[in-house]
C-alpha cells in the first residue's frame, strides 16, 4: 500500500533531528509538526516568528499572530519576533536547517518547480525561492504522480524553476528517493510497494 | 517638531503624488496600514506603484485601490487572495512585478540603508534571474538585486510614542520595519500614541528617526483564515 497523507509527514518527521530549526510549508508539510514526539523542534514562519504553536481554541484566535498560510495559531514559550527581513536573513543566511516543502516537478539534478503553471492562475512565489535557497537542507514531500499518473520525479522540470539543484531529498506516496550525482537513488520505498513499482513510476533516472 | 496628526487624511497631506512608489507594510491582511490606505482611496491619487508583500483581498486592503484603479503597479511576492486584481492583471490593466518574499524585504532595508544593490542566491536559474547581473563569489553564483527607495512609506505598528519610535505586536511586524525605512517620508498609524518616556527604550522595535508622522486610529484587523482546535473534553 503506498502511503496516504498522514504516512507521508511521518516519514517526513524521522527527517528531523533534536534541536533544529524547520520551516514548513502548506499542506501535507504542515501535517509534519503532528509526528516529530518528543524532539525538541523550533519551527519557523517566514512572515517573522519563530516557536509557532498550534491552532488557538476557538474564540482565542488572535488577528495579529499569523502564520505564513494566514491561519490564526499561537505562540509558545521560547517563541521569538521578528521583522520580514531579518527572518529572510536567517533563511538566506542559512540558519534554518531544513524547509519540507511541496512540489508540482521535481528534476533528477535537484532543480524543483513549484509556483508556477504557465497561462493558469498566477499567485507569486512567496518565500518559496529564498527558502530553498537559503536553508541547509531541502526536503520535498508529494505525491509521486500527477492527476493523469505521470511522474512528478523528472528528467528535467518542464514548468518554471523556484530553484536550480536545490533538491535535497524527496518523499512520495511510493518512498524515499535521495539526489545524488547522475540521477536520484531509492534510499526506501513505502510498505509493500516493490522497487520495481517505485521504478515503473518514475521518469527520472534512478542510479 | 510635532509629528502627531488627527486624521490619516491630514497626515498624508502635501505627500501625496499621482505615479508615486508607496511602500507599505503588512502579510496579507495582518499589520497593514488600513487607515492610510483608506485616506489614499479618498485622496483619489492615480497611478501609484506599490511595493507590498500582497495586494490585500478584494474590500480590504490594497484591494480597495484597485477596485477604484488607484494603482498601475504592484511589486509583491504572493497576490493569490485577491480576484479583482487577477482580473486586472490578466486584462493588461495592471503591471506585476514578482519578487521572492526575501528579496522584498531585504530590497526595502537595503533602500533604507543607503545601499543601492546586493547579491543573492534567491532565484538563480528561475525566471527571476533573468536580464540581472550575475557574479561569482567563493565558487558560488549570485544575482545582483537592487534596493528600493520608495517616496512614501505607510505602516502599521501597536504603540508609537510622539518621537516616533514604534512596538509591533506580534506577527504583525512581518513588512512594517523595512518599509518605513526605505521611504522619504513615513506615515505611520498606530492602535495607541502613548507619552514619552512609557515606552522601554530597550524594547523600541523601530527609532523614530525612520518616522515622520503618527496617527492613532481604530483598526478593523481583520482576519484572513480563521483555524481553531478543538479544547478536549477533560
Amino acid at each position: 500500500m503506498p502511503w496516504d497523507r498522514n504516512q507521508m509527514a511521518a516519514r517526513a518527521a524521522q527527517e528531523l533531528d533534536d534541536g533544529m530549526y524547520v520551516n514548513l510549508g502548506i499542506g501535507i508539510p504542515t501535517l509534519v509538526a503532528n509526528y516529530v514526539g518528543d524532539k525538541d523542534i523550533t519551527l519557523q514562519s517566514e512572515n517573522g516568528m519563530l516557536g509557532m504553536g498550534p491552532f488557538p481554541f476557538e474564540g482565542e484566535e488572535d488577528a495579529d499572530l499569523i502564520n505564513a498560510g494566514k491561519q490564526t495559531i499561537t505562540e509558545l514559550r521560547r517563541t521569538s519576533y521578528f521583522d520580514s527581513a531579518t527572518s529572510f536573513g536567517m533563511i538566506r543566511g542559512g540558519k534554518i536547517a531544513a524547509a519540507i516543502l511541496g512540489a508540482m516537478e521535481v528534476a533528477e539534478n535537484g532543480d524543483l518547480a513549484n509556483w508556477m503553471i504557465p497561462g493558469k492562475l498566477v499567485k507569486g512565489m512567496g518565500g518559496a525561492m529564498d527558502l530553498v535557497a537559503g536553508v541547509g537542507r531541502v526536503i520535498v514531500v508529494m505525491d509521486h504522480t500527477n492527476k493523469h499518473g505521470e511522474s512528478k520525479l523528472l528528467k528535467a522540470c518542464t514548468l518554471p524553476l523556484t530553484g536550480q539543484g536545490v533538491v535535497d531529498r524527496i518523499i512520495t506516496n511510493l518512498g524515499v528517493l535521495d539526489v545524488v550525482d547522475g540521477g536520484l537513488r531509492i534510499v526506501e520505498t513505502a510498505d509493500g510497494v516493490s522497487e520495481d513499482e517505485l521504478r515503473a513510476a518514475t521518469e527520472a533516472t534512478i542510479v | 517638531m510635532n509629528k502627531i496628526h488627527e486624521t490619516a487624511s491630514s497626515a498624508l497631506e502635501g505627500v501625496l503624488q499621482d505615479g508615486m512608489l508607496i511602500a507599505a507594510g503588512g502579510f496579507g491582511l495582518c499589520g497593514i496600514p488600513e487607515l492610510l490606505l483608506q485616506a489614499i482611496k479618498d485622496a483619489g491619487t492615480k497611478d501609484l506603484t506599490f511595493a507590498s508583500n500582497n495586494a490585500g483581498v478584494d474590500d480590504f486592503g490594497i484591494g480597495i485601490l484597485l477596485q477604484t484603479r488607484q494603482v498601475k503597479k504592484m511589486i509583491s511576492s504572493y497576490v493569490g487572495e485577491n480576484a479583482e486584481f487577477m482580473r486586472q492583471y490578466l486584462s493588461g490593466e495592471l503591471e506585476l512585478e514578482f519578487n521572492p518574499q526575501g528579496t522584498l524585504a531585504e530590497r526595502m532595508r537595503a533602500g533604507g540603508c543607503g545601499i543601492p544593490g546586493f547579491y543573492t542566491k534567491t532565484g538563480v536559474g528561475t525566471v527571476i534571474a533573468e536580464g540581472k547581473e550575475h557574479k561569482e563569489f567563493d565558487g558560488e553564483t549570485y544575482i545582483l538585486e537592487r534596493g528600493i527607495f520608495a517616496d512614501l512609506s505607510i505602516v502599521k505598528a501597536w504603540k508609537a510614542d510622539p518621537s516616533g519610535n514604534l512596538v509591533f505586536r506580534k506577527t504583525a511586524r512581518n513588512f512594517n520595519p523595512p518599509a518605513a525605512m526605505c521611504g522619504r517620508v513615513c506615515v505611520a498609524e498606530v492602535e495607541e500614541i502613548v507619552p514619552l518616556g512609557s515606552l522601554d527604550p530597550d524594547m523600541i522595535h523601530l527609532p523614530g528617526i525612520y518616522v515622520h508622522r503618527i496617527i492613532q486610529g481604530t483598526h478593523e484587523k481583520r482576519i484572513e483564515q480563521r483555524t481553531v482546535r478543538q479544547k478536549e473534553n477533560v
